[in-house]
């Protein structure tokens, strides 16, 4: 990795490694997330990009390896300690994770009215200018149900842009959108990313999205680093695996037709 | 497997029920424990049990419970008076059947009852609710927004149904001896209030006390195994189904547990 000089990381992965009781999923990963920019986790399906997300935001302890996250090394972290670097940590999850329950803008103003000392009426103004900057203005009397897979995202963003953070998370922020809605959550990152100097990281599959907002690309492929660079870096990339992924190359059938015999007939007794 | 493998199998399946027992229990002491903190602890942190939300909960838990548990009870208490009656008349002691109705529905019945109906309305939908969440990631959310789940979601529901499930059950006791009462005044020679006489003079002040303490471990017991099950709902929708079914099958079971150990407790002290 290539730092330039005076970069300092937000986030710092050490050696991660992850666990679901007995099947470790992320095997020893490692960079960094630098102030201001744009880093998108790109990995198929069960590459262990979600866990990987999960463990940045501390929903997930490592079972080794260190984040660090301002100076905290998150793994060890105590529940306050990692209280105070959510309250600056904004996460938008794949499906909103909106609470039913409430309405647009109770979402929006939970953490505020929870963490904050603010005013009603000041909360209320946060609210309208958090979901006017999400292309939400004057949704925030409806319920999320009442609203589409599109916009329940946008308000997801809005709520986690409700304190401020300095660091801003999304989980596959494209998936089960249209590809017109899609690029609208794409542009509204961008929007994001010029209107605040957050730190973001996107964690994707999807390669177009990738390739528009990114500033660096990390590739991660079943639980280990592939690369990291800039896009130009990552697209330029001669390793043949990354190829396979950039250009979409399906996995070769490895079976051969004894394989696919033994397949069939294993653990079948003879009858006799 | 053969016949020395089976017997050394059984004591080890015994064992591992045996400690998965427990370390359920354990966990849900923990649940109750941590509610109970943030409930007394947390006004002195600044971060005050969300009484609106307990209140709200009190509604659903407490107020919309009273005519199903009217009527049941009711029924019960009349149930009671004829099953009794059958017996007494033979005996020549009908008059006693306002002390049968009485002591089995105010010592066993009306705390029992509330509990079951309460099990089948609240237990279930704590459970159904707690798992929704989990599935749609807002309990993850909620920890990233540095809420604690069990203060937000767990806390307030404890603090409704220690209240609501006492004060039904005293409403299902009396609605039980009116039960008795119809039977009492139409079948076996008694005025309205010479029946509420007798009831009164059946009683002790300790058996209604030891009714409610058994309805408050009741609420305990329903709350915890609610929520305890809705947050080990595990990812789909197939899963809240699993756990609203394993919360209700539990929580009988447990309160039948409960109830049994109090009420023989209470023989015990009283007789031993």
């Amino acid at each position: 990795m290539n730092e330039p000089a005076g970069a300092v990381p937000v986030i710092s992965v050490v050696n991660l490694r992850v666990s679901y009781s007995e099947r470790e999923v992320l095997h020893g990963i490692s960079f960094d997330v630098r102030r201001g920019e744009t880093l998108v986790i790109l990995g198929g399906s069960g590459s262990g990009k979600s866990t990987l997300l999960r463990t940045l935001v501390g929903l997930e302890k490592p079972s080794a390896g260190e984040v660090w996250i301002k100076g905290v090394n998150i793994a060890a972290a105590s529940e306050p300690e990692l209280d105070e670097i959510r309250k600056k940590m904004g996460v938008s999850f794949q499906g909103g994770a909106l609470f039913g329950s409430m309405t647009v803008g109770e979402n929006v103003a939970l953490p505020l009215r929870e963490h904050t000392r603010l005013e009603d009426s000041t909360i209320e103004i946060m609210v309208r200018i958090k979901l006017e900057q999400v292309g939400l203005a004057s949704f925030e009397n409806y319920m999320p149900s009442e609203l589409s897979g599109g916009m329940k995202k946008r308000a997801a963003v809005a709520r986690a842009l409700a304190m401020d953070p300095d660091m801003l998370l999304f989980d596959e922020p494209s998936a089960g959108l249209d590809p017109i809605i899609a690029a609208g959550i794409d542009e509204l990152i961008l929007e994001l990313k010029k209107a605040y100097s957050m730190s973001i990281v996107v964690v994707t599959h999807e390669l177009a999205s990738a390739f528009l907002i990114a500033d660096r690309i990390l590739l991660i492929d079943r639980g280990n680093v592939l690369a990291i660079g800039s896009k130009e870096e990552i697209k330029t990339c001669t390793q043949p695996r990354v190829r396979q992924f950039l250009d979409r190359v399906p996995e070769p059938q490895v079976e051969d037709e004894l394989n696919y015999l033994q397949m069939l007939t294993r653990d079948i007794k003879a009858r006799n | 497997m053969g016949a020395a493998e089976k017997i050394t199998a059984l004591p080890y399946r015994v064992g591992a029920a045996t400690v998965n027992g427990l370390a359920y229990v354990g966990s849900l002491a923990r649940l109750a424990g941590d509610s109970a903190y943030t409930t007394v602890a947390g006004p002195f942190r600044g971060k005050g049990v969300r009484l609106q939300r307990a209140l709200h909960q009190a509604m659903a838990v407490g107020v919309g419970a009273i005519p199903i548990v009217s009527l049941i009870t009711f029924f019960v208490g009349l149930i009671m008076a004829l099953q009794s009656a059958y017996e007494l008349r033979r005996l020549g002691a009908i008059q006693f059947v306002a002390d049968a109705v009485a002591i089995s529905i105010i010592r066993e019945l009306g705390p029992l009852i509330t509990a079951i109906i309460v099990i089948g309305r609240s237990g279930s939908a704590f459970a159904a609710e707690i798992g929704t969440m989990r599935v749609t990631e807002e309990v993850d959310a909620l920890e990233t927004m540095a809420l604690r789940p069990v203060a937000f979601l767990v806390a307030p529901k404890f603090l409704a149904m220690l209240v609501m499930v006492p004060c039904l059950t005293v409403w299902a006791d009396f609605m039980g001896v009116m039960g008795g009462c119809l039977f009492g005044v139409t079948g076996a020679n008694f005025t309205f209030i010479s029946y509420l006489r007798a009831t009164r003079d059946a009683l002790l002040a300790s058996d209604i006390l030891t009714g409610l303490i058994k309805s408050a471990l009741f609420a305990v017991v329903i709350t915890a195994v609610g929520c305890q099950e809705g947050f080990s709902t595990g990812a789909g929708a197939e899963e809240v189904g699993r756990s609203t079914t394993t919360a209700v099958v539990r929580s009988i079971f447990l309160v039948i547990a409960v109830d049994l150990v109090f009420t023989a407790l209470f023989y015990l002290t009283n007789h031993g």
